[in-house]
């Protein structure tokens, strides 16, 4: 019972650390430009194919890596350029629309560059699985977990205590004052997008090896980021990792204990729910409205 | 200097010609189908046109995100479709108790989250029409699960109706009429408050809009917009399958009424025209298809960022005297 | 009998008191103002009066309703207006439809009468719209009528709140710095409205920065600071108050 326990526990970490980068993703560029980025989730297929690609051709895999993560931020770097810069001032709405078509658009990139196959990508450390605690582990979740702790921790120190770090969230609480002391808010965006495609890109890395990866895989996984995002409150980078945690180990706990076919909406359930009693997300900020 | 509007008749005057004019338009489209695949196309139009022209009166005139309703238009198609296949109930009596059992859950479902703002409702909505599609693809012993289920042909008083020519008519008399109640609506004082809550809530609050209220009223509303016209798909297929129950389905209903135009009935019809024929176009593109399309989105939205109707009335309509068009 | 009483009356924003400990009643047919330096706590009060604030103590009785945590729209109904001093209009609408929102309170209809658009219905909305262009040719915007509310000036649009709550037909209207940003000019015509307004007997609350608006039009006035009642009386106690004038002016000038 108490094995069990710990290895759905152990599942719903690794998936909820995937979840919580990608959810970090959509609250950096939430953060810089009050949008939602629907294709934030096409960074993560991007990142595990152009991997996976990449190690065929003969590439050593931390190069490969090195090299998806880059391609993914470039194509961060080109959506902001030519398809949120151009509708600035639009309504909400149509910069979702773009960022969806946008996700449409690379997707069906993916299928002309690679193809509609499954892929997986051989895992980072063999596969002798681990035994921890009567919980059966394999040594990639370990890289999950510690690339994602890793990344969490890199981000608050870039955040709290480098000078671009607190531009980008000087940016965020008032895009005005942000510009009178001379901060760019063209180049606080663009930063925005290449670094929550390179954190998109680095879930889907590390994901490959265990969920495989394919042209459509960033659309679940995608939903599932906006959705940590939310949980935690849309713009809290703690909030987005204790929203991915959260949603992974509800998930993997309804997958074992209830069913895994109603896994998917039982997380959602619980989304709801904690929406209807915090309509803000777990850590979001209330925003008193002035009028 | 803004001028003044010649008489009070103009509102009356839209109500009046725009409906007339689709209905010149229904009409007259047979005269260019060469055969019954452009039928089938057009059947397809109305009833995303009529599903938009409902989600357009909760997300363009209301001013409140739904990334859930195809959820509202499977529960239509597959109420109707169990009532009349596994109950044997007459299709026009599935229809009369599944609409109404819809907008009950819509009720339900909406007082609660109607009350998020923004990105927290569109999550929220969007939750509800994955765990609607979820629940449909798994109950596989009333839905027929992903394999999807058959449905009877709709028949009224014993006369069965078949074939796209008779189901284009059918369809383009819903469409007209579904266009003509929310054009209606619009004009009215509850339209009024809609519209207002979406240009200030705290405004149309003071004013005495009990916001909550409309909001969740016209969620219902547009629900069952979506919930008629999934029993009429469901019955015109003849069989269904949880594919129009998806998260996708939902995002391409928004992007219709985002692509037409938002806050514009007739941008709600030709968005869902534009964005329903446009795949049967771009088969000519082949493996390029989805990359085109995707462009196409992008594109239209990056240059026409109010969307379709409302840019072009704006480009022809310097001539007349402003005006918000409905 | 008093229309609006206020008793103790406060609010907080994470400690901060804006509003503390208020009391004060307002008489029907008055024109009441609210002064005070800048954060004083006015838009703070007239946000609590309007309900779209809810007071963290203290009750607010409205014609002899206690209507303490209820939301905007019930004060509305039970004879409240108001206008916004960053303007709440309906950019998305016509200017004559931002009158006729106005309306609202009077102009019931079920969902069913509005969607059939019954004849009733249709009469109802020919007289809520003569009634609209009435009220906006009565303060000054005859000419807008057809015009939608993004192409009016900002002068217009202060006056085009003030006709759609006044549409409202309501017992107590409440306008919030009504004179703000505007012109010389532009605020000797809102001068004039408000005048125009109190002649007729409705009861208003007036918050402004311009004293010598207020001072003309005014019954009774409520000087805040720091979010407490620093002085209340007719013009011409509250003007020869030596703590109105520090407030004002600063210390040591008094």
């Amino acid at each position: 019972m108490t094995a069990q326990f710990a290895q759905y526990l152990v599942t719903g970490l690794t998936v909820g650390a995937v979840y919580a980068l990608v959810a970090l993703g959509f609250s950096i560029i939430y953060n810089a430009s009050q949008v939602i980025n629907f294709a934030q989730g096409e960074f993560v297929m991007v990142g595990g194919m152009c991997s996976v690609w990449l190690v065929d051709q003969g590439v050593p895999l931390p190069a490969a890596v090195v090299l998806a993560v880059a391609a993914a931020a470039l194509l961060g770097l080109a959506l902001e350029k030519f398809a949120v810069e151009p509708a600035r001032g639009a309504p909400v709405v149509t910069l979702v629309i773009i960022t969806i078509g946008a996700s449409i658009l690379l997707r069906g990139l993916a299928t002309l560059v690679w193809d509609k196959k499954i892929h997986a990508l051989k895992p980072f450390s063999g596969e002798a699985p681990l035994q921890v605690g009567g919980a059966v582990v394999l040594p990639q979740s370990l890289w999950v977990l510690g690339v994602t702790l890793a990344v969490v921790l890199l981000l608050s120190w870039f955040f709290g205590r480098t000078l671009l770090g607190k531009a980008l969230l000087a940016t965020s609480h008032n895009r005005l004052a942000a510009q009178l002391v001379g901060i760019s808010v063209r180049n606080v965006m663009l930063l925005s997008f290449s670094l929550s495609a390179a954190l998109g890109a680095v879930a889907g890395i590390l994901v490959a090896p265990i969920t495989f990866t394919s042209w459509d895989v960033g659309v679940m996984l995608g939903l599932k980021g906006f959705a940590a995002a939310i949980l935690g409150g849309l713009g809290s980078g703690a909030g987005a990792v204790l929203g991915g945690m959260v949603l992974g180990i509800a998930e993997s706990m309804s997958a074992g204990y209830v069913s895994s076919a109603y896994k998917d909406a039982i997380a959602f359930v619980i989304l709801l729910a904690v929406l209807v009693f915090a309509p803000d997300g777990l850590l979001g900020r209330r925003v008193a409205e002035r009028v | 200097m803004s001028r003044t509007a010649p008489g009070f008749a103009q509102p009356a005057a839209h109500r009046i010609r725009g409906p007339a004019a689709l209905a010149l338009c229904i009409a007259l489209l047979p005269l260019a189908f060469a055969n019954n695949y452009y039928y089938e196309v057009a059947v397809l139009v109305g009833l995303n046109a009529i599903t938009c022209v409902g989600l357009n009166l909760l997300v363009g005139y209301a001013g409140q995100i739904s990334l859930g309703h195809a959820g509202f238009f499977g529960l239509g198609a597959y109420g109707s479709a169990i009532l009349t296949a596994r109950y044997g109930w007459p299709p026009l009596g599935a229809l009369v108790a599944v609409t109404p059992g819809v907008a009950a859950l819509a009720y339900l479902i909406g007082r609660p989250i109607l009350r998020l703002k923004g990105h927290y409702l569109a999550m929220a909505t969007l939750g509800m029409g994955v765990i609607i599609s979820i629940v449909i693809a798994t109950e596989d012993r009333w839905t027929g699960g992903p394999d999807g289920m058959s449905v009877p042909p709709l028949s009224v008083f014993g006369f069965t109706l078949q074939g796209e020519r008779a189901w284009y008519w059918v369809v383009g008399g819903c469409l007209l009429l579904a266009v003509w109640l929310a054009l209606n609506l619009i004009e009215s004082p509850v339209g009024r408050a809609l519209r207002a809550l979406h240009g200030s809530e705290v405004g149309a609050e003071v004013a005495g809009i009990d916001s909550a209220r409309a909001k969740l009223m016209v969620f219902v509303v547009s629900a069952v917009y979506a919930s008629a016209a999934g029993s009429l798909a469901a019955h015109y297929s003849g069989f269904i399958t949880p594919s129009k129950v998806t998260f996708f389905h939902s995002i391409e209903l928004v992007t219709m009424v985002v692509f037409g135009g938002m806050a514009s009935v007739f941008g709600a019809v030709a968005g869902a025209a534009v964005l329903t024929m446009l795949p049967q176009f771009l088969t000519l593109f082949k493996e390029y298809e989805t990359v085109v399309f995707g462009a196409v989105m992008m594109g239209t939205m990056i240059f026409m960022p109010r969307g379709l109707v409302p840019s072009l009335a704006t480009l022809f309509a310097d001539r007349g005297p402003s005006k918000v068009p409905p | 009998m008093s229309l609006l009483r206020v008793e103790r009356m406060s609010k907080e924003f994470g400690g901060v008191h804006a509003v503390e400990g208020l009391d004060f009643a307002i008489e029907p047919g008055a024109v009441f103002s609210i002064i005070g330096p800048n954060g004083a706590g006015k838009t703070t009060l007239i946000n609590l009066l309007t309900g779209v604030y809810k007071p963290s103590a203290g009750r607010i009785l409205f014609a002899g309703r206690d209507l303490t945590g209820r939301a905007p729209y019930e004060f509305a109904a039970a004879g409240m207006a108001r206008t916004f001093q960053n303007l709440q209009v309906f950019f998305n609408m016509t200017a004559l439809e931002n009158v006729m929102v106005g309306r609202h309170l009077h102009e019931r209809c079920s969902l069913a009468a509005a969607m059939l658009r019954f004849p009733s219905l249709a009469r109802a909305e020919r007289a809520c719209r003569e009634y609209a262009v009435g009220l906006m040719e009565f303060v000054g915007l005859g000419e807008h009528v057809g015009a939608r509310a993004d192409s009016l000036s900002y002068g217009a649009l202060k006056r085009l709140e003030i006709a759609r709550a006044l549409a409202a037909e309501p017992k107590l209207l409440l306008l919030d710095e009504p004179a703000a940003g505007l012109n010389q000019t532009e605020t000797q015509g809102i001068d004039a409205l408000v005048t125009q307004l109190a002649a007729r007997g409705v009861t208003v609350v007036l918050v402004e920065h311009n004293m010598r608006l207020v001072m003309g039009v005014s019954h009774e006035i409520l000087v805040l600071d720091y979010g407490k009642k620093l002085a209340q009386g007719d013009a011409a106690t509250v003007g020869n108050d030596p703590r109105v004038i520090e407030a004002y002016l600063g210390a040591g000038v008094a």
